[in-house]
C-alpha cells in the first residue's frame, strides 16, 4: 500500500428502528482534513461513532490508521484523539485534575504543547469546570484530545455554538496540529464556511447516505449556476448534469454539476443565451443537494 | 515566519485564485525575488489556515503560469526567468477582464466604456 489511509470504510450498514446509515464507503489518506457535512440527523454522528468503534456497524467493514474497528480497538484509540459536544468533564474537578487524567493515561501527553494550548486559549488550569462557558468547554476538551498529539483527531461538531472569536482559535488550533503528513483530522459541521476552509476533502451525507465525496477543489469546481436567456422557449437540453431549474418567463436559472465549458456550448447550440457562469459556495452546494435529495425522495440517486 | 497573508470574505473568487494573488503581489513588488524558497504546501497552509489540497491547486496554477517552479522533494522557488513586467501586465489584463464583465452586464456600449477608460490615461 503506497498511501497510508486514515480511515477507511467499505459498505458501512446500521439499522435503528427510526434510521439506517446505508452502505457507507468513505476513506482519505494521512495528512488530510476530511469535513462530513449533512443536515441534522443525516447520520454524521452515528457515523463517527463507528469510526471510533463506540458503536459496531450491522455491516462492513472499517480500518482506522490501518487498525480494524472495533476488534483493534484499543491500539487505534492510543492515536485518536476523539471530541463531541456531548463529551462530559467533572464538574466540580479543574482543567488541571483533568490534564493529569489524561496524561495519567496516555504515554504520548505532551506537556509543553499542553502549556502552550493554555496559553492559545486563554484558559486557566485552576478553574473548575463548573464555572466555565461553553467556548472554554470546547476549548479545554480540545486541549486534551490535542495534547496527547493523536495522528487523527475525530471531531464531532466542532464549531457548533462558538462566538466567531473562539471558532477562529478552534479552527487554528486544528489546523495548525496538522504540521506534518502524519496527522489527519475528520470531523462533522453544520457550518460550511468552516469546512470550505479547512477540509481538503468533503463528504456530503443525507439520510444515512453518501451523497457525494471527493477532493473539495474538484468538489467546488463541479458545480456552477448557469443564468440563460430562452427568448423563443426553446426545449432544454436533457442533460443527467442538471440538478436544478427554475424558470420565470424568457429567464432561466440552473444549477449544474459535474460542469465543464462544453455544457455552455451545448445550451448556446439549443438556440438559449448564456448570461452568466457563476460558481456556487458550498452553502448554496448543500442546499441545492438536499433540495434535490428531498425532492427525489433519494430513488439510489447518484450524482 | 509569518506570511500574513490576509484573505477578504467578500471576495467572491476562488481561495485558490486568492492565494496566488498573494503570492504573485509579493513577487511583483519584490518582496520575494526570483530565485528565492517559497514555505512548503503543508507550511502555508497552517500558517494561513486554509486547505492544503487549496494552496496545492494555488502552487499548481502558479507553475502553469510560470511564476513560481516546482521541484520533487526540493520544494518551489520563484522562477528565474520571470519578467516582472509580463506579471504586472497580466494583473492589469485580469483587471480589464472585470471591467468588461461589469460593462455588460450594465450593457454599457463599446464606445463608452472606451470614453470611460481613457479619462484614466
Amino acid at each position: 500500500m503506497s498511501i497510508s489511509l486514515a480511515i477507511e470504510c467499505e459498505g458501512i450498514t446500521k439499522r435503528y428502528p427510526q434510521f439506517q446509515l446505508q452502505d457507507v464507503n468513505l476513506s482519505f489518506e494521512q495528512g488530510t482534513v476530511m469535513g462530513l457535512v449533512g443536515p441534522n440527523g443525516s447520520g454524521k454522528s452515528t457515523l463517527l461513532r463507528i469510526v471510533m468503534g463506540l458503536i459496531g456497524p450491522d455491516s462492513g467493514a472499517i480500518k482506522v490508521l490501518g487498525h480494524s474497528m472495533p476488534k483493534d480497538q484499543l491500539a487505534a484509540k492510543r492515536k485518536i484523539g476523539f471530541v463531541a459536544e456531548d463529551m462530559r468533564l467533572y464538574e466540580s474537578e479543574t482543567i488541571a485534575f483533568h490534564m493529569n487524567f489524561v496524561k495519567s493515561i496516555f504515554a504520548s501527553w505532551d506537556d509543553e504543547y499542553a502549556k502552550t494550548l493554555l496559553r492559545r486559549f486563554d484558559l486557566n488550569k485552576e478553574q473548575k469546570v463548573k464555572g466555565m462557558s461553553h467556548g472554554q468547554r470546547v476549548k479545554a476538551t480540545l486541549l486534551l484530545a490535542l495534547a496527547r498529539r493523536p495522528n487523527l483527531l475525530v471531531f464531532d461538531e466542532p464549531t457548533t455554538g462558538l462566538d466567531p472569536v473562539v471558532r477562529k482559535e478552534v479552527l487554528d488550533e486544528m489546523m495548525s496540529s496538522l504540521a506534518d503528513e502524519t496527522h489527519s483530522i475528520l470531523f462533522s459541521s453544520h457550518n460550511t464556511l468552516d469546512v470550505e476552509q479547512i477540509s481538503d476533502y468533503i463528504t456530503f451525507i443525507y439520510d444515512g447516505r453518501i451523497i457525494e465525496s471527493r477532493n473539495k477543489e474538484d468538489f467546488m469546481d463541479g458545480w456552477r449556476r448557469l443564468r440563460l436567456t430562452n427568448m423563443n422557449n426553446n426545449p432544454l437540453p436533457n442533460l443527467s448534469n442538471i440538478k436544478e431549474i427554475q424558470q420565470s418567463g424568457r429567464l432561466c436559472t440552473l444549477t449544474i454539476n459535474n460542469y465543464d465549458n462544453s455544457i455552455a456550448e451545448q445550451f448556446t447550440n439549443a438556440g438559449l443565451q448564456v448570461n452568466n457562469v457563476e460558481r456556487l459556495t458550498l452553502e448554496e452546494i448543500f442546499l441545492g443537494n438536499v433540495l434535490s435529495a428531498k425532492a427525489n425522495n433519494i430513488k439510489d440517486s447518484a450524482l | 515566519m509569518k506570511y500574513h497573508f490576509i484573505f477578504s470574505q467578500t471576495d467572491t473568487r476562488p481561495m485558490y485564485q486568492q492565494i496566488m494573488e498573494q503570492i504573485t503581489q509579493r513577487v511583483a513588488v519584490g518582496d520575494w525575488p526570483p530565485g528565492s524558497p517559497l514555505p512548503s504546501i503543508r507550511e502555508l497552509a497552517t500558517e494561513t489556515k486554509v486547505s492544503i489540497i487549496t494552496i496545492k491547486r494555488a502552487y499548481l496554477e502558479l507553475e502553469r503560469e510560470g511564476v513560481i517552479a516546482t521541484q520533487q522533494g526540493k520544494g518551489s522557488w520563484v522562477s528565474e526567468s520571470l519578467d516582472l513586467n509580463l506579471l504586472q501586465k497580466e494583473e492589469l489584463i485580469q483587471h480589464l477582464q472585470q471591467v468588461g464583465k461589469l460593462a455588460k452586464s450594465l450593457a454599457i456600449p463599446e464606445n463608452e466604456l472606451l470614453q470611460m477608460i481613457k479619462k484614466y490615461i
